[in-house]
């Protein structure tokens, strides 16, 4: 039995639809449509414990409505939910104190007071030991290097130090499990590096549970082994990411800043997927060509001012895997 | 319990730190207190009839409500609606803790330390500044016997926790409707008139007394002023606490059952 189990967990919302225009507002005052938005439809997955696990898709697939559901604030339409053997929504108070969960487009933090308030009044609410509070504090502050921000209101802080702080609070109880809802939304590459260097930390070394939503590709590359992919309410793909790659497309994508203003590139191994000016997006596959071999071609014939090699962004996967559970 | 201290201790520091809003309200206060007992005044000089309160009664009923105004629940909790609107209230969802009585604790402290901050300088004002400036007719008297104040002092607590039982109420209606403007108005205008702070209840018309006096508002400022001054004899102060009390537990109720049922089918905004 896994430290999470969910299954078939299902969430509907009844949302008031309002119709354009002044007279639809007038319409809506006396009879409003309603529509129903199925959120989750049928998810079922199971985690064991010192698990890390990336929870991607795109913006409205259920990822948040998942998150929020295991953390005990939402109650779902159907289905069932484990926790550590907890219903999170029956024993919500109990389930609570044993998880740590952070919402990346909110804070935690009270706005006012300095961050180091905020972390006393959360010793209080989760009855944290002094002794323990201290210790956990302590190697909190160490890990994420939070010392001079202490002292400071939360309202003087820049995101990324807000995140580290955030980060910190939702840790201070020392919980098994910790929830990431897009912990890396808005950082900078510095403040996202910080993050992701802590969170693989306190995976490796204390054995922590994660669960780690977001829509940084690079954020699931540098952490997760698991990758739990939905759309649509439903799962799409559940295994490793090479798994989740090598399922969908192998392809890279290569863009060019060319010198040249009308110059075009015509390789036998690439597909053109947009230009925008002097520069060209292209993908490749890579188990047909190598980039570097790749690479080497286009700035022998074309005169480069700049060029990288990503891979293709989450959307594209997503996407993908649409076409192919429809096709 | 500890925790519960914990949330009311901080948000309280959090408030003493608005001093120009205390310094602006003491005046506006002050202002009000004043167009309040001229105009009273002016009708008790052209009522020929008994009075039920007399003048130093009906002032130290206008100033004391002056000086306790911020007890009045007559909004919701800044931090509860900028919660509801920007879905940070989820956080607060995910604290082992009941979410009710964090919430009330918040409510005792943005009903008592504003309170605090401008009771003490209003009180000075109107009980010891008014008659060195020649007004002392109106000024706040002091309570006339110790057992007056007393009672006076026991029924505050009782009027706080009613209040704050309110204010719990509008909190959920914020969470439920999230814009909660339009019911704002309508907990305004009846906190305000029910409790005596348009027209001291006891002037009101003999037959509506009973009403008044029975709904919540009245123990919130109303009854406990009346007792300060003795327009109550403190004897009475049992019923007054009954009264406050019956509400209390009744309001809570009402907002824990409310609160549940809210939870059940919350949602959350902003993704």
């Amino acid at each position: 039995m896994g430290q999470i189990v969910v299954e078939n967990l299902a969430k509907a919302f009844h949302i008031a639809e309002r119709q354009a225009g002044l007279l639809g507002a007038i319409r809506g005052v006396v009879a409003r449509k309603h529509r129903e938005v199925r959120a989750l439809d049928g998810v079922s997955f199971s985690l064991e414990a010192g698990e890390l696990v990336g929870y991607i898709g795109p913006n409205g697939a259920g990822k948040s409505t998942t998150v929020k559901i295991l953390s005990g604030i939402l109650v779902p339409s159907a289905g069932r939910c484990e926790v550590i053997g907890r219903t999170p929504w029956k024993n919500r108070i109990e389930h609570v104190a044993h998880i740590g969960v952070v919402f990346g487009q909110r804070t935690q933090l009270w706005w006012d007071l300095p961050v180091i308030e905020s972390f006393e009044l959360l010793r209080d609410i989760y009855r944290v030991p002094q002794s323990d509070y201290i210790k956990h504090r302590d190697e909190l502050i160490a890990l994420l290097d939070l010392e001079k921000l202490l002292d400071s209101p939360v309202r003087q802080l820049s995101l990324g130090q807000r995140m580290r702080c955030d980060l910190a609070a939702s840790l201070l109880h020392a919980p098994p499990i910790l929830f990431l809802d897009e912990p890396t939304i808005g950082l900078d590459a510095v403040s996202k590096l910080a993050v992701r260097d802590f969170v693989k930390r306190l995976n490796r070394e204390r054995g922590v549970t994660v669960i780690l939503t977001t829509h940084d590709m690079d954020d699931i590359e540098a952490l997760c082994t698991r990758v739990i992919v939905i759309g649509d309410g439903k799962i799409l793909s559940d295994g490793t990411l090479a798994d989740l790659r090598n399922r969908v497309t192998r392809e890279r994508w290569l863009t060019v800043d060319l010198a040249e203003a009308n110059g075009a590139i015509d390789d036998p191994d690439v597909t053109l997927i947009r230009r925008e000016g002097q520069r060209v997006c292209m993908s490749f596959d890579p188990q047909r060509i190598s980039p570097a071999a790749l690479i080497g071609r286009i700035t022998q014939k074309h005169a480069v001012h700049d060029l990288f090699v990503e891979n293709p962004p989450i959307e594209t996967i997503i996407a993908k895997l649409y076409a192919e559970g429809r096709g | 319990m500890r925790r519960y201290w914990a949330v009311i201790s901080t948000r309280f520091r959090m408030l003493l730190q608005y001093r120009a809003a205390a310094v602006a309200g003491i005046f506006t206060q002050s202002f009000w207190g004043f167009v309040r007992i001229m105009v009273l005044e002016a009708f008790y000089r052209s009522n020929t009839g008994a009075s039920p309160m007399n003048l130093p009664e009906m002032a130290a009923y206008v100033w004391l409500g002056q000086a306790l105004l911020a007890i009045l629940p007559w909004n919701a909790d800044p931090e509860v609606r900028s919660m509801v609107r920007t879905g940070s209230v989820a956080y607060e969802l995910a604290r082992p803790i009941d979410l009710y009585g964090m919430w009330y604790a918040r409510s005792i402290a943005i009903r008592t330390a504003p309170t605090l901050l401008r009771c003490i300088p209003m009180t000075i004002f109107a009980m010891f500044v008014l008659p060195l400036i020649g007004l002392g007719e109106w000024r706040l008297i002091p309570p006339p016997s110790v057992a007056c104040g007393l009672a006076f002092a026991i029924v505050v607590v009782g009027a706080i926790a009613l209040s704050c039982a309110f204010t719990m109420l509008v909190n959920l209606a914020v969470l439920w409707t999230m814009s909660v403007d339009g019911l704002t108005v309508i907990a305004v205008t009846l906190v305000i008139v029910g409790s005596g702070m348009v027209i001291p209840l006891p002037l009101f018309p003999a037959w509506s007394q009973w009403i008044f006096r029975s709904l919540p508002f009245a123990g919130m400022v109303d009854l406990p002023f009346r007792l300060y001054s003795g327009n109550i004899p403190a004897r009475d102060l049992v019923w007054l606490m009954l009264h406050q009390w019956i509400w209390v537990a009744m309001l809570v109720l009402l907002g824990r059952w409310w609160l549940s049922h809210l939870t059940q089918r919350m949602v959350v905004q902003g993704g």
